[in-house]
């Protein structure tokens, strides 16, 4: 829980060390993507190329095995968040830099973004009227769960990531404190599988989240359709 | 003792206790849906992409707890909002 180093001051605004790391992966990534994916080539690939390629097609295989028809509009949006939160988990591991997932507000700001695309998502595929329906599904008493459901897990997603990069930095420090040099490194190595673990488990998390806004309108229009 | 002392020894001891106990059961909780898991790739082994995925989210909800336990613990170790109380 400690204070992010407030780096510069714009009048009100306080630019923190966790704004401007955020900001560094940002423009990192997009450099990166943007260095090579020029000049690609069908025949005889680079290596880069290669490698680019086989996750972005891990990326929509994974997508696609838990939304078959709807995966192309997802995989921009779910490959971004894994992206950054891979990069942004990991960067903790670099001496001086923390990352800046560790810091409640970030991971709170993503939970956020991810809570408005299911809406956006759902809304865009079935109309807002028939979205809304689906929180009096199967009765009308059902509202107030689904609402609160809607709430807390969107906490619960913030809270998630946050806790465990956070605890993670915490404890390496604190085994540093109490046994010296070098004794944290297999803390480090569990803090490689976690940052990993838990860019998986956001990114899939906020794919379920959509999928679930989404599905809920494919079964009502199957039942129309039976019916009918 | 003075109130802050009977403060620090009190939510010292608390967050201890907090944590021994708020992990013992999320622990449970995993070692049971792993378990859970583990029988039902042995049976169905081809249904084993389904089956890790809902396992991970699973583990990550229950995971969840134990990190809310941590979240609490650090709150009451570190930004207690009844020293403002005390110290006025």
């Amino acid at each position: 829980m400690e204070e992010s180093k407030v780096l510069m001051v714009f009048g009100p605004l306080h630019i923190t060390d966790t704004v401007v790391s955020t900001w560094g992966v940002m423009i990192v990534l997009m450099l990166l993507s943007i260095v090579f994916t020029r000049g690609l080539k069908t025949e005889t690939p680079s290596r880069i190329q290669v490698i680019l390629e086989s996750t972005v097609s891990l990326i929509e295989t994974l997508i696609a095995d838990i939304l078959p028809d709807q995966s192309r509009k997802l995989v921009p949006f779910i490959g971004t968040l894994w992206l950054f939160l891979v990069v942004a988990n990991l960067m903790g591991l670099i001496p001086g830099l923390h990352s800046p997932t560790g810091n409640l507000s970030i991971t709170a700001a993503l939970a956020i973004v991810v809570f408005l695309s299911v809406h956006w998502y759902g809304i865009r595929y079935d109309g807002f009227k028939n979205y809304l329906r689906h929180y009096l599904s199967p009765t009308p008493l059902m509202l107030p769960f689904h609402l609160i459901s809607e709430v807390t897990r969107t906490l619960a997603l913030a809270i998630r990531l946050f806790g465990n990069i956070a605890s993670l930095e915490m404890a390496a420090l604190l085994v540093l404190l109490v046994a010296g040099f070098l004794v944290p490194i297999p803390l480090l190595l569990l803090h490689v599988v976690e940052a990993l673990v838990q860019a998986y488990i956001f990114g899939m998390l906020a794919l379920v989240y959509i999928a679930g806004g989404i599905q809920t309108q494919q079964q009502h229009k199957d039942k129309k359709e039976k019916s009918s | 003792m003075s109130p802050i002392e009977l403060l620090a020894v009190v939510s010292t001891v608390a967050a201890l206790f907090a944590i021994a106990i708020g992990v013992m059961f999320p622990a449970l909780a995993m070692g049971r849906a792993i378990a859970a898991a583990l029988d039902a790739l042995a049976r169905q082994s081809e249904a084993e992409k389904s089956i890790m995925r809902t396992l991970f989210i699973g583990l990550a909800m229950i995971e969840s707890l134990a990190i809310y336990v941590l979240v609490i613990a650090l709150i009451v170790l570190f930004r207690n909002p009844l020293i403002e109380y005390l110290l006025k």
